[in-house]
């Protein structure tokens, strides 16, 4: 496996970033209305309450976009490959870039289902996806 | 006086450094030419200048990469005497501008220095920067796309680009004609980088860098500075040139700062800029004469047009088609420089420049006719500013 630019973990990423160590992928969510928050905040844009947590979500969702990247901006990264915008099932507006595994780079397609998969380098599990 | 303080500031000098697409003359010095010229071409001096702006500008002691003029270390160069200063982030690639103008209006300065300073080719970026096998720091918004080895605007934006090419149908052929056309600008542009004519074969042979954008969807980078310098209007009319004058400005941001994460995505922070320059004016699309429009990639002036209400979603590719429409002679002159696709990246700011030339009835060859009204977008993404330019 290649390796992986990773982020410095702090207060506001920790549970995105090493959250996967259950298995599961967690994202802020507002205690008083639900929404769900990525990246980090600390009152809720919908209804300002300041009562928000980490919740594990069920990791699904759908694959809305892809571009098949081939410029070796890292060289020791081979070309070409699947970059994925998928969106949780959890609500629309939370997206993410990703990779998906298990497919071929041409086999990534908009529409597909897929469920969250984690790759760990130390104490950062990397979210990403396969085919649901 | 209206309430919209843009109209009574005006644009009175513009420079450009000469650009190298190879490292050549260290980019700080480009930048000190560019705010010279900017600043002779008003016919002002130094000693006139009592504001300074960039975006992003903030490595102070540090002449190159892709911010190659601190505030600072120009304003020590050129011997300013300052009654403002602004570095930093802010409304896309024009922050400078948009602050520059509250600063005008509030009546901090009478003549402002702004610039972009650009030094990426003096040292290696991605591919060169990492042939060893080491890996960036995944950090500020990166942090959610290096993980992920997506980290150019051409992957981000090339997501985008796949929805809404499979939702409107606009084709790689069409898209195509924005960089053919600019490269037909090009030819009359003696500082483009780029001058030679490009075909639709060599477009849709050429590499692809992240689908569906090939090499020639891509802006140039180079070492090179623009520079402009805004004046308060009734300082400006006895000046070298003829002012021009903002008649809107538009910098808003209304959901989230976020490259997928907007309520309304694919919507992006260029749809706020572009509602909110028109709600400051009573000038409509159809009164714009020339329109320069950010070509960081070829989608990006796409949907400059569509948020300018200049083409509507779902008819930009039939617009584009065959390339009349936007050549120098068809109903909406674009990128009449070559762009940054042709010229080079100088964010945004070459396009200004050639807006100004534009209307002051400077660009030569490739000069439009009757250029009353002009339009400049800048950014993407996360952000985005749009000016709407007059002559005085």
């Amino acid at each position: 496996m290649p390796p992986r630019p990773l982020p410095v973990i702090n207060e506001m990423n920790q549970h995105f970033w090493c959250g996967g160590a259950d298995g599961r992928l967690h994202i802020q969510q507002c205690a008083a209305c639900k929404t769900w928050h990525h990246p980090y905040v600390a009152a809720c844009s919908a209804c300002r309450s300041r009562d928000l947590a980490p919740q594990p979500v069920s990791g699904r969702g759908t694959i809305l976009a892809v571009t098949i990247n081939h410029q070796p901006w890292f060289p020791s990264v081979p070309v070409p490959y699947a970059l994925a915008l998928v969106e949780l099932e959890e609500q629309r507006d939370i997206r993410l870039m990703t990779n998906i595994q298990g497919l071929e780079a041409d086999a990534v397609k908009p529409g597909l289902a897929v469920k969250v998969c984690f790759e760990q380098h130390g104490d950062i599990f990397v979210p990403l996806f396969e085919p649901a | 006086m209206s309430r919209y303080f843009e109209k009574s500031v005006a644009i009175t000098g513009f420079g450009q450094s000469k650009l190298y697409r190879k490292p050549t003359v260290y980019p700080f010095n480009l930048a000190t030419d560019a705010c010279l010229l900017a600043i002779e071409d008003a016919g002002l001096t130094p000693a006139d200048i009592d504001g300074i702006a960039c975006w992003p500008g903030t490595q102070v002691g540090v002449g190159h990469g892709n911010s190659s003029a601190s505030t600072t270390d120009l304003k020590n160069s050129l011997g300013l005497k300052l009654n403002w200063y602004s570095s930093g982030t802010g409304p896309a690639q024009y922050a400078s501008i948009v602050n520059a103008i509250g600063a005008i209006a509030a009546g901090y300065c009478n003549h402002v220095l702004c610039y972009r300073a650009e030094g990426e080719r003096w040292v290696p970026t991605y591919g060169r920067a990492f042939a060893d096998g080491s890996m960036p720091v995944a950090s500020g918004f990166q942090e959610w796309m290096l993980p992920y080895w997506a980290p150019s605007a051409a992957n981000w934006i090339g997501l985008h680009a796949d929805l809404h090419m499979r939702e409107t149908g606009i084709s790689r052929e069409q898209m195509a004609m924005i960089p053919i056309n600019q490269r037909k600008n090009a030819a009359l542009n003696p500082n483009a980088v780029y001058r030679e004519p490009l075909s639709l074969d060599e477009y849709m042979s050429s590499r692809i860098i992240t689908t569906p954008f090939c090499i020639y969807d891509c802006d140039v980078p180079i070492d090179g500075s623009a520079a402009v310098v805004i004046s308060r209007l009734d300082a400006a009319r006895d000046l070298r040139q003829k002012p021009l004058r903002f008649e809107a400005v538009g910098c808003a941001l209304h959901d989230h700062e976020s490259w997928f994460g907007r309520s309304d995505w694919p919507n992006m922070a260029l749809n706020d800029a572009a509602k909110m320059m028109w709600d400051r004016t009573d000038l409509k699309p159809a009164d714009v004469d020339t329109a320069h429009l950010y070509d960081g990639f070829t989608w990006l002036t796409i949907l400059w047009l569509e948020a300018l209400g200049l083409t509507k979603r779902g008819e930009t590719g039939a617009f584009l088609e065959g390339g009349k429409r936007i050549a120098l002679d068809g109903e909406l002159p674009l990128n009449t420089n070559g762009g940054q696709l042709s010229e080079g990246r100088l964010h945004a700011f070459n396009h200004l420049g050639e807006a100004i030339r534009q209307l002051r009835g400077q660009a030569g060859e490739r000069q439009v006719k009757d250029v009353n009204v002009s339009v400049c977008g800048a950014g993407g993404g996360v952000f985005g500013a749009s000016l709407l330019l007059t002559r005085d």
